[in-house]
């Protein structure tokens, strides 16, 4: 480890407030979302309102009674104000209102925000919402405006590092630490696809097969193209509010983050990048275990990205998360059912809302309205995000009260 | 770019890989600042590495994001652990492994001189 990392001790009572673990009110009433694509001629707010409208229809809520808005921010549509900018189109006026950026966290930390701001009072109904046409009204300069906030601009960017560079790097240092294989990123691969299959709102539903992934056009090794997400546009809503749906209690029980670097060349250790801190920190407050989890929605905008993430968290040995697969452990029918609308990997990314829809998805798990991709009872689940280079961590439990 | 890093780049310019090391508590840091990461403190003096490490992590980039890359492509992007203790990014020579010693070599792409490992 170089000198200039000055590590953090792992210790979680820095984490949060050591609060006794108690019955928050905050519930997840109401999920929607857009198919994830291509849909030319929408926009940001057009794709956000038709996302709040599923969101508000499944809560069967009136607009009326929405008195908190959290927004995503959109690539699409960098505006000072993007919040009170979509209020005012969709025609909401509420108590309290902003953007949010925290990179791929973003829809993690809102939903843990929203739950705060009900908890406390300070709202009853908190529409979360995010979306864009990332896809199809997305310039080049957009992009490599994009690039260069990922990467460090005066020590990273000039070197002509690629987001997915950033990934690779991460990746080979991973891989050589620990024994995971470049087959082993491509069953993960292979496994959102097949589970994308499944929701006819996912944006890649055709089967591939390792082998597929594996010859793949190269990217920036170890990783190849269908080791990386797509680009989509499409939109994801939550409504969080203080009490439960008459019938159905899906509860935000614990949530946790963790912020240890910003940038790859500031990675202390490829072993304690924040996620299993994040995680433990969700499931002290929430008075769980990993043992206690029966649902998995964690954040894969990289194959390399979930498997350390699962690492990491605890729920493979290192190096065994491939086997755990393997098993068929996160298949639907399962112990763990992982991301079974298809993760970013297949399902999609449009940004904040790709991964809210790892939300939305164990919202319905847990609500039994998942349809033909229900995954039995499930009880328990365990959401994570990360932003930047795995630099930003939210973990999210949920649990369906019986 | 910040004046900071301006002088890590100049540094490039003139063959060197510059750093900062703090002057009240010698902590260095590679990541320029008006500031020392460990103690705050502002007095930090330039100190030029002798520019030889080992390989952290490194990628053949297939894909380049921008034109003046894509001439270049595939490049090697490493992370190398300078003797010094400080990991910085940088180009490396085709056929380097994680772990190899090498050491900072300088080519010019784009009308500036980035540092470039090769195995020592
Ligand atoms: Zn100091």
């Amino acid at each position: 480890m170089g000198a200039q990392f000055y590590a953090i001790p792992d210790d979680t009572s820095r984490f949060h407030v050591d609060l006794p673990v108690r019955t928050l009110m905050a519930y997840i009433t109401g999920v929607g979302d857009t198919a994830f694509g291509r849909h030319a001629g929408e926009t940001a707010l057009t794709l956000m309102a038709q996302a709040a409208n599923a969101a508000l229809a499944d809560a069967g809520l009136a607009r009326a009674e929405v008195d908190g808005l959290l927004c995503g921010y959109a690539t699409t549509l960098p505006h000072l104000m993007l919040s009170t900018v979509f209020a005012e189109y969709y025609g909401l006026q509420p108590v309290y209102a902003h953007a949010l950026q925290l990179g791929g966290a973003t829809g993690c930390a809102m939903a843990m925000l929203a739950r705060e701001l009900v908890d406390a009072g300070r709202c009853r109904e908190v529409l979360v919402v995010a979306g864009e046409n990332r896809l199809s009204g997305q310039t080049r300069d957009a992009a490599i405006q994009t690039l260069a906030q990922v990467g460090h601009p005066d020590y990273e960017v000039p070197y002509g590092a690629s987001v997915p560079a950033y990934y690779a790097l991460l990746a080979s240092r991973y891989m050589h630490e620990y024994p995971v294989s470049e087959t082993d990123l491509a069953e993960f691969a292979v496994l959102m696809r097949r589970h994308a299959g499944a929701h006819p709102g996912a944006h890649l539903k055709e089967p591939i097969s390792v082998a597929d992934v594996l010859a793949s056009k190269k990217i920036a090794a170890p990783l190849k193209l269908l080791d990386c997400c797509p680009i989509s546009d499409g939109a994801v809503a939550l409504l969080v509010s203080r009490e439960p749906r008459a019938g159905l209690g899906v509860r935000i029980a614990g949530a946790g983050q963790a912020h240890l670097h910003q940038h790859v060349s500031s990675i202390a250790s490829v072993s304690d990048l924040g996620a299993r801190r994040a995680a433990r920190s969700a499931m002290d407050e929430a008075g769980v275990g990993l043992g206690d989890i029966d649902y998995l929605g964690i954040y894969d905008s990289f194959s390399i990205t979930l498997l350390i993430l699962l690492e990491e968290i605890g729920i493979a040995a290192r190096g065994a998360a491939a086997a755990r697969l393997g098993s068929g452990d996160f298949a639907p029918a399962g112990r763990l059912p992982l991301n079974t609308h298809g993760g970013l990997l297949s399902y999609g990314h449009c940004g904040v809302a790709g991964g809210m829809a790892h939300i939305a998805e164990a919202q319905r798990q847990l609500a039994r309205k998942a349809g033909a991709r229900q995954a039995g009872e499930r009880h328990c689940a365990l959401v994570h995000g990360d932003g930047g280079v795995l630099s930003s961590h939210v973990s999210l439990v949920l649990r369906r009260d019986e | 770019m910040n004046k900071h890093a301006a002088h890590f780049w100049e540094g490039c310019a003139a063959g060197e890989l510059r750093y900062q090391h703090c002057a009240a508590c010698a902590a260095l840091q590679f990541h320029a600042r008006a500031f020392c990461l460990r103690c705050g403190g502002a007095k930090l003096e330039w100190r030029t590495a002798q520019g030889s490490g080992t390989v952290y992590a490194l990628s053949s980039v297939a894909r380049a994001p921008t034109d003046e890359f894509r001439a270049l492509a595939p490049y090697v992007i490493v992370l190398v652990d300078l003797d010094e203790g400080l990991r910085m990014m940088a180009h490396g020579a085709p056929g380097l492994c994680i772990g190899d010693r090498v050491r900072a070599g300088f080519f010019v792409h784009g009308g500036r001189s980035l540092p470039r490992f090769d195995k020592s």
